[in-house]
């Protein structure tokens, strides 16, 4: 049992401030990722967890143990580095050989484990080789196959696809998914790839500006954003956003559309919408297109809707020119409102 | 102009003064070393190796050589470590560290003979303390032991410096990562040292170690300094054979001896030390 907790974790770096009080969760066997741009803390936050980086206050809790006093190689984890740190020196074998040689492991019980590991990540044909011999997704292999050698109760990885090229990225992500789901540790993974955040992950966490903005399934932070930043940042291209005026009956006038809306003191809201849920009929938002992209399975519009950028996806199969005018029907289930001032959802 | 033939073009100035300056010169010292008023001869070594003096002179200086190298590779790779890891204050421990270098090796064996001198510091402070009643003769022609002690000291006081400067220089190119990475996966501080360090230091290793070896065979102002003729190294017979005894053939020889000892130990810690091509950064 490897949960993970943490605890009022914050980190200044002299009078900089790289996280805020951050708390977080993460169940036994979980797959956590944290999603943000660079500088947003993800990395800091990973580092603190593994012990690279001491918290300037908090805790963090593994598997019901205190260990932000801890060194790192009494913390029961395994890391993959962004930059594979695969030790130049050593053969692929000693390499993946190493936390067990710390551990002294029976030479018969290192061998096995080594080639059961590599032969997991279709490296058994390399073991003889060194780093400075491999290419970038076999060094790859090597980092994972070496944090899972030491069975390990916790795996962290930080950003460990982000060096290799698009192609093997994706071969990569979809064969990490089986591995990590079969070897059934806890994993927390920091990339700024939504993505590849939305693929592997039971939870996301989505950071911005060292505090954690949302931690929720990718689905749910997909869909129902706790902030618009979550939704200005996940979605390709990500939600639209309108100002929402109090109407007399008390909904929200949103670009000449009145809509029910939720209850706030507030005289003017934001209206969000994903561009996949609006659809073009007779009756909607206003809106003049300006660039069509067809992109195969559907259609790219970027309009302008009062004055406003607004993008909106489109059947393939819909004709529009650019300077028509279109009426977008906004599916009244996917609306999501947003307070401008705290930027929370309402 | 061609391009491929102007790095040699800039390359050639230098070229032409080391040939003209050391190749030549190296070439007649190795021609007189093997030849006497003309004919070919290898009685110039015969000459040296049959000295009285010779094996305590061959002796002294390997066992020098063989004291002081180990204890300064120690002393300069804890500093070095230490060094590495300063967040603050990192270029001011190493100007302080790096002041002997600064120092001729004459200026340092006068400097350390002003330590152990009968009216020296040494002897002024023991005195000072009542610890002796009249000042010692630490340096005295019976003294071999605490002579050798001194020129030890005198050495490694003053070349442990350059083997730390290029070991904190070594260090600083290896990337934190695999510390890091050695630190997650289980090593304590000494196995990351041992396991990681060590190895990944090896070209600066190898670098400071044939610097220093080079350096230790050469050794001959700080012995002259401190022990006279009383320590005989092979750099002071060398002196002896050209200045005292008139003989340069037999000078040059010897000059040779010590040339063909150096490169002898540079070859052998060039095979020792060697990083495959794999296996590098």
């Amino acid at each position: 049992m490897a949960e993970i907790a943490i605890k009022g974790v914050a980190k200044r770096f002299g009078g900089f401030t790289a996280l805020h009080q951050v708390d977080l969760a993460i169940a036994d066997q979980e797959f956590m990722v944290l999603l943000g741009a660079s500088g947003c803390g993800k990395t800091t936050l990973l580092r603190i967890v593994a012990g690279l980086e001491t918290p300037s206050q908090g805790e963090v809790w593994i598997g019901g143990r205190r260990v932000d006093h801890l060194p790192p190689r009494e913390r029961g984890i395994a890391m993959v580095f962004q930059n594979y740190a695969v030790f130049p020196h050593l053969t692929v074998f000693e390499n993946i050989a190493f936390g067990l040689r710390m551990k002294k492991l029976p030479q018969q019980e290192v061998e096995r484990r080594v080639n059961r590991t590599a032969e997991l990540m279709h490296i058994e044909q390399l073991l003889k080789r060194y780093s400075g011999q491999l290419s970038g997704g076999q060094r790859q292999r090597v980092a994972v196959a070496r944090a899972l050698a030491v069975e390990p109760d916790v795996i962290l990885m930080d950003e460990p696809l982000s060096n290799l090229d698009a192609l093997l990225r994706l071969e990569m992500r979809a064969e990490l998914k089986g591995v990590l789901a079969a070897s059934k540790t806890t994993t927390i993974y920091v990339t700024h790839d939504q993505v590849e955040a939305m693929s592997l992950a039971d939870r996301i966490a989505v950071m911005h500006q060292g505090r954690i903005v949302q931690a929720a399934s990718p689905v749910e932070v997909y869909r129902d954003p706790a902030a618009r930043f979550v939704g200005s940042f996940i979605g390709n291209p990500p939600m639209n956003f309108l100002p929402a005026s109090k109407a007399a009956n008390g909904g929200w006038s949103v670009a000449g559309l009145t809509l029910p809306g939720p209850r706030s003191e507030r005289q003017n809201i934001e209206f969000a919408i994903r561009p996949e849920d609006v659809d073009a009929g007779d009756d909607g938002l206003q809106a003049t297109v300006r660039v069509i992209e067809p992109l195969g399975p559907h259609t790219l519009v970027t309009c302008d809707v009062e004055g406003g950028l607004f993008r909106a996806v489109l059947d393939s199969g819909a004709t529009v020119a650019v300077g028509d005018r279109l009426r977008l029907a906004p599916k009244p289930d996917r609306i999501r409102w947003f307070d401008p001032e705290t930027t929370n959802a309402l | 102009m061609n391009g491929k033939a102007l790095p040699y073009l800039l390359l050639m100035p230098a070229t032409l003064f080391l040939c003209v300056f050391f190749l030549y010169p190296f070439a007649l010292v190795a021609f007189e070393a093997v030849t006497r008023d003309g004919a070919f001869t290898l009685d110039n070594f015969r000459t040296m190796a049959g000295s009285w003096k010779f094996p305590v002179t061959v002796s002294n200086t390997l066992l020098l050589a063989a004291i002081v190298v180990p204890i300064q590779l120690a002393m300069a790779l804890l500093m070095a470590s230490v060094v590495s890891r300063l967040e603050t204050g990192r270029s001011v421990a190493l100007y302080i560290f790096a002041i002997p270098l600064g120092i001729s090796d004459l200026a340092a064996g006068l400097i350390w003979l002003a330590i152990f001198d009968q009216s020296g510091f040494l002897n002024t402070l023991l005195s000072t303390l009542g610890i002796v009643d009249r000042p010692i003769m630490f340096l005295g022609y019976q003294d071999k032991l605490t002579i050798f002690v001194a020129v030890a000291l005198a050495e490694i006081w003053r070349a442990t410096a350059i083997m730390m400067v290029i070991l904190v220089a070594g260090m600083g190119l290896i990337p934190k990562e695999y510390c890091e990475a050695a630190e997650v996966f289980g090593a304590g501080p000494w196995k990351r040292f041992i396991r990681i360090t060590l190895p990944l230091l090896r070209p600066s290793l190898q670098t400071a170690i044939i610097l220093r070896v080079i350096l230790a065979f050469e050794v001959f102002a700080v012995v002259a300094a401190l022990g006279g003729t009383n320590l005989p190294v092979l750099m002071g017979e060398t002196y002896n054979w050209q200045f005292t005894l008139q003989d340069r053939n037999v000078a040059a020889a010897s000059a040779l001896l010590i040339l063909a000892i150096s490169i002898g130990f540079t070859l052998f810690f060039l095979r020792v030390l060697r990083v495959p091509k794999e296996a590098r950064i």
